[in-house]
């Protein structure tokens, strides 16, 4: 097999790895938020359950989750494995990225100072005001580094879903690999992994730096 | 009679065992300046804080032109329900000692968002009068900048005039001039003497006892949770008669 059709062949698993890049990102990053929301909850019980639930996903490899959540409603309930491995696969991501994101987002609102909260007290601004208006915006700014180390994290980390067996770039080069015997895939991942980073590295420098305007 | 603005009656407050105002009454009349001076830790700034409901007291009243937002019942203090108690947040406004301005907004927008948003007036009015505001603190060509672009002295004066443009009857003052060096000091020292001559009513916590003593109609002087002394600012600063307040001012005088 030439390289260029090493290169053609892994191309089509391309689409399938930007698909679970970018829903991941589109469901754990609110839900990271309202994990966070439950982890800080007055209620004890609540918080609890969410810190244990954190503590469960981050503790865990993601490898095993995906499985679980792939495979977990066959041996439980002998139910049908999805068709469309799309589906538990940003499922498991998407719960996984939201753990981290969670904690992330604590950290930046439980830094914000306790004198914002006040002031907007003072001039009347409701609870929920005062969360959408002074401390997100606020927390979104300190969380982007944090964030983008994720976000990063995660690009690598769509290789996982050849554990499913899941038709995305990875996989497909290491079926390569293993029918060619060539190491030769791996290489073209990595290139692969590396100008993606790039291009995050970039749009997320932009952001951080629109949100320069203030200090 | 004086329009009563604020009426403070037997209030406590402790944080644990600690009793950190014990039985404090006060009240403020329209166009009246008091001052508290009193060491660190004396209970000053949490007076303050009880009476702008940003923290709650054990017993006592707390009465906002007549209206009570907290009342003592039983020797335990019930306070009003939200939304009586977001009205009377519209009687006063609190000036901090670290301003507490937003950062991620423009001076404008810090001065301007709370008259548009909780108050709910309109919009071009609000700005118009914001920059009246700013003009009088000599901010006017700083509406622009963001709060990290200006000085100490600066962010307090918008602080100040956020405060003021919701329009209330009184302001507090928490010590706003101890995170400034003596030249901002003056700056705000300043601002706050022409709000007296215009005859804003007026609570402020504070350290600078000259100050203290040329703007206020009335002084207390607080210590260990209650008022040890309190009266004519000159009397009180020049000629104090407890013992305490004589040792405080000892420095000073």
């Amino acid at each position: 097999m030439t390289l260029t059709t090493m290169i053609q062949k892994m191309s089509e698993g391309l689409g399938h790895t930007l698909s679970i890049f970018f829903l991941t990102l589109l469901f754990s990053l609110p839900l990271g938020m309202i994990i966070a929301l439950l982890r800080m909850s007055k209620v004890k019980p609540v918080r609890g359950a969410a810190s244990v639930f954190i503590s469960i996903l981050r503790g865990t490899p993601l490898m095993l989750q995906l499985l679980a959540v792939t495979y977990g409603p066959f041996y439980l309930f002998g139910a049908s494995v999805a068709r469309n491995k799309l589906i538990p696969v940003v499922i498991a991501y998407s719960i996984n990225y939201a753990a981290y994101f969670a904690e992330i987002y604590r950290a930046g609102i439980e830094s914000m100072p306790i004198g914002q909260y006040e002031a907007a007290e003072v001039l009347g601004y409701s609870k929920v005001q005062t969360f959408m208006r002074i401390i997100l915006p606020q927390v979104v700014k300190r969380v982007v580094p944090p964030v983008t180390n994720e976000v990063i994290t995660l690009v690598k980390d769509t290789s996982i879903a050849f554990a499913v067996a899941y038709q995305e770039m990875f996989t497909i080069g290491k079926q390569i690999a293993n029918s060619q015997s060539s190491f030769t895939p791996f290489l073209i991942a990595g290139v692969f992994y590396f100008v993606f980073n790039a291009l995050v590295a970039w749009v997320m420098a932009r952001i951080e730096k629109r949100l320069n305007y203030y200090r | 009679m004086a329009n009563k603005i604020l009426e403070i009656n037997h209030i406590r407050k402790s944080f644990g065992d600690l009793h950190v105002l014990n039985d404090i009454s006060l009240s403020v009349n329209e166009g009246q300046v008091v001052s508290i001076i009193g060491p660190s830790g004396s209970g000053k700034s949490t007076l303050l804080r009880c009476a702008t409901l940003l923290e709650t007291m054990d017993g006592g009243d707390l009465i906002y032109l007549g209206k009570y937002a907290a009342r003592d019942t039983g020797g335990k203090s019930v306070y009003a329900s939200a939304r009586e108690l977001k009205s009377i947040r519209e009687s006063y406004g609190l000036v901090f000692q670290n301003f507490n301005l937003f950062p991620h907004y423009s001076v404008l927008r810090n001065v301007c968002e709370a008259p548009t948003l909780i108050q709910k007036r309109p919009k071009e009015q609000v700005v118009q009068e914001a920059r009246e505001l700013l003009g009088k603190m000599g901010l006017s060509d700083k509406e622009d900048a963001y709060p990290y672009q200006l000085s100490g002295g600066q962010q307090q004066r918008v602080s100040i005039a956020r405060a003021l443009a919701m329009k209330p009857k009184m302001l507090f003052f928490d010590e706003p001039t101890s995170a400034l060096d003596p030249e901002l000091t003056g700056e705000i020292l300043h601002v706050i003497r022409e709000l007296a001559a215009e005859h804003m009513t007026m609570v402020i916590v504070t350290h600078e006892m000259s100050f203290a003593r040329d703007v206020s109609d009335h002084v207390i002087f607080m210590d260990g949770g209650v008022i040890v002394e309190e009266g004519n600012p000159y009397n009180i600063i020049n000629n104090p008669r407890q013992e305490r307040t004589i040792q405080f001012l000892s420095r000073f005088n």
